[in-house]
């Protein structure tokens, strides 16, 4: 009796992104919640199927590009009004018209630099390490084959059951993920 | 024309795949790479000599004297910039209008974009008289309680070409982290695993990383088109907010945004044509591409010309003397034949693009862009250098007269550009493999529904 926590899980891979999303649906379906689907692309429709719904990161970027332009606007307040204010003609020291082209380009600064580090925080990436890598055949995964992966962490994993109900899949061959 | 692909037939996901990954992998370096990398290496040389001789001497050794202070390093600065602008334009407004054509030429736009911005970088640096005191346009915190005056266009120009130096490059890494992903996974050399597989960052293809990555490249998209509009109206202002008269015009920001996107789609067909017949990727960058990006060229120019048109009108319509005084001198003065050559290259030779004949023709397109390079330098020219020779006060009026050092800096820079464009297609997949794919998979359907 093979102790089923001694592997990641089990990997099917696939020819085609059809297959491959018809596949996800099906171990959804079938109960599994702890699944996770790999593409050399993009595919409509497969970061639902595998139960991911919602990211936070339009939030995120939403909040640092605030943060950005008060930031822009109050270093600029600042200066003008409060650190070295400056008698120019009597014109109006906070002259916010003339601050807006630094507090826009701040917030799109704060904003972008969010995106993409909260796009590779939320990834978790760089991952220096990931059992999926021990998968020989995986390195087409960034080529032209679609994998499947049900993770042994999911309550519905059984070694045997699982194994056999990936075999349903049409897949063209399942393995084991060594951790 | 209207459905003519772009993609060329008969690829498939790994067809795409190593076509493009085998540039950089598994073909042998083409001689006339290894050519052209001297040449252009032997060029930042020279840049390298002219700048330590700039430093060491002063600005002095430039042509520039009263009333003509800025000389070819600001015209070279704006050129520049206006060149990057159309690899952000096509990264991020092409995407944001689900244009499928930006696909295979978006990531080798935005690397133009990338090194576009370095060479301009150097210029506002350069060109002052004490650069070793560059760093005081910055805001920070210093014991005599400066700081640099933000109401000034020059300082909106630091923080709006840092800005987009910043978000440019990481909007191109983040497009970049799939396709390293796939050269770690095709590298067979352990040093070029290594470096692929820091910069994939462990990437894994995970459907919900693709998600956030897509809705990241949105976002991207959806913050650099504003951007890019903004970046070159403050360097527009850097004319605009003066009241030298061919400079205090409220055409400026979207004259000089439209002649932006004018002189980098030049750049980029006149990058893209050659790069695409020497590595055979006619099906990847087709002719529906080239057609689109003369289109584009087209109506840029026509805005530009309007803009031509339109500033001579309201010099003759404003009645203002030093207005009028302004045209009539760009069009018959001591530099009038740059301003007629620049009506050549800019209004005149691009009318040449209503013919489809020549939008479809490599050779007609590549003279085209090369006409419009010229052209837009030589409006920079026009603009900084002529409207300085003769403003106000003819007491005060002096002549430019560019020295072997202003060519040197300027050859210099197209030679640090294009050194850095083929270290890019050597080293890092030119076109978006991840992104062709799509195209591929989209070709799959449409082909299975029929």
């Amino acid at each position: 009796m093979i102790k089923d926590d001694a592997i990641y899980g089990l990997m099917a891979e696939f020819g085609t992104p059809e297959e491959l999303l018809e596949a996800t649906k099906r171990t959804h379906e079938a109960g599994y919640r702890r699944i996770d689907a790999f593409s050399p692309f993009p595919i409509d429709g497969l970061s639902h199927a595998v139960g991911f719904h919602h990211t936070r990161l339009p939030l995120i970027v939403l909040c640092a590009g605030i943060i950005g332009g008060c930031s822009g606007f109050f270093l600029q307040y600042y200066a003008a009004v409060i650190s070295f204010p400056l008698n120019i003609g009597g014109r109006p020291l906070d002259s916010w018209p003339a601050f807006v082209p630094i507090t826009f380009e701040l917030t799109i600064l704060f904003a972008a630099a969010a995106t993409v580090f909260g796009m590779l925080g939320l990834n978790g990436l760089p991952t220096p390490y990931h059992p999926v890598f021990n998968v020989p055949r995986f390195a087409l995964a960034s080529r032209d084959r679609f994998f499947l992966c049900i993770m042994s962490e999911d309550p519905k994993f059984e070694l045997d059951a699982t194994w056999k109900f990936m075999e349903t899949l049409n897949a063209r061959e399942v393995c084991e993920i060594d951790l | 024309m209207a459905d003519e692909p772009v993609l060329g037939p008969g690829q498939t996901y790994a067809s795409v795949t190593d076509k493009i990954a085998s540039i950089v992998q598994t073909r042998r370096t083409p001689t006339w790479w290894i050519v052209g990398f001297g040449v252009t290496f032997a060029m930042v040389m020279m840049l390298m000599y002219a700048l330590t001789y700039l430093f060491l001497s002063g600005v002095g050794i430039w042509g520039i004297q009263v009333p003509v202070a800025w000389g070819f390093a600001i015209v070279n600065f704006v050129w520049w910039i206006g060149i990057g602008h159309a690899g952000t334009l096509i990264s991020a407004f092409l995407l944001l209008l689900r244009q499928k054509w930006r696909t295979s030429i978006n990531r080798f736009a935005e690397a133009m974009t990338l090194f576009a911005v370095a060479c301009a970088g150097m210029f506002p640096l350069v060109h002052m008289g004490r650069p070793w005191v560059g760093y005081w346009i910055f805001p920070y915190p210093d014991t005599m309680k400066l700081w640099p005056n933000f109401r000034s266009p020059l300082v909106w120009d630091a923080f709006a070409v840092s800005t987009y130096a910043t978000v440019s490059l990481l909007f191109w890494y983040v497009g970049l982290v799939p396709d390293m992903a796939t050269l770690r996974d095709r590298a067979i050399a352990r040093p070029a695993k290594m470096i692929y597989g820091i910069l994939a960052m462990g990437w894994r293809g995970s459907a919900s990383h693709w998600h956030r990555h897509e809705t990241a490249s949105l976002l991207l998209a959806g913050l650099a088109t504003p951007l890019v509009l903004s970046v070159h109206t403050i360097v527009s202002f850097d004319f605009a907010y003066g009241i030298v008269p061919g400079w205090h015009s409220t055409i400026f920001p979207p004259f000089f945004v439209a002649g932006a996107i004018y002189a980098g789609f030049a750049m980029v067909l006149t990058l893209a044509i050659p790069v695409r017949a020497l590595f055979g990727l006619e099906d990847l960058i087709t002719k529906k591409h080239l057609d689109n990006m003369g289109k584009v060229l087209l109506a840029t120019g026509l805005i530009v010309g309007y803009g031509y048109i339109f500033e001579a009108f309201i010099a003759w319509y404003s009645v203002n003397k030093y207005e009028r005084y302004m045209m009539i001198n760009r069009a018959f003065g001591p530099y009038a034949y740059l301003y007629w050559l620049l009506i050549l290259c800019n209004l005149v030779v691009p009318q040449f693009l209503w013919f489809r004949k020549v939008r479809s023709s490599v050779w007609g397109l590549f003279a085209v862009a090369m006409f419009v390079n010229l052209g837009m330098w030589l409006e920079r020219f026009v603009i900084v250098i002529v409207s300085l020779s003769r403003d106000f006060m003819p007491s005060a009026w002096g002549l430019f007269h560019a020295t072997r050092w202003d060519f040197a800096v300027l050859f210099g820079s197209i030679g640090l550009f294009l050194m850095l464009v083929f270290l890019f297609i050597r080293v890092l997949p030119m076109i978006s493999i991840f992104e062709v794919r799509v195209l591929v998979s989209k070709e799959d359907q449409k082909a299975i529904e029929q």
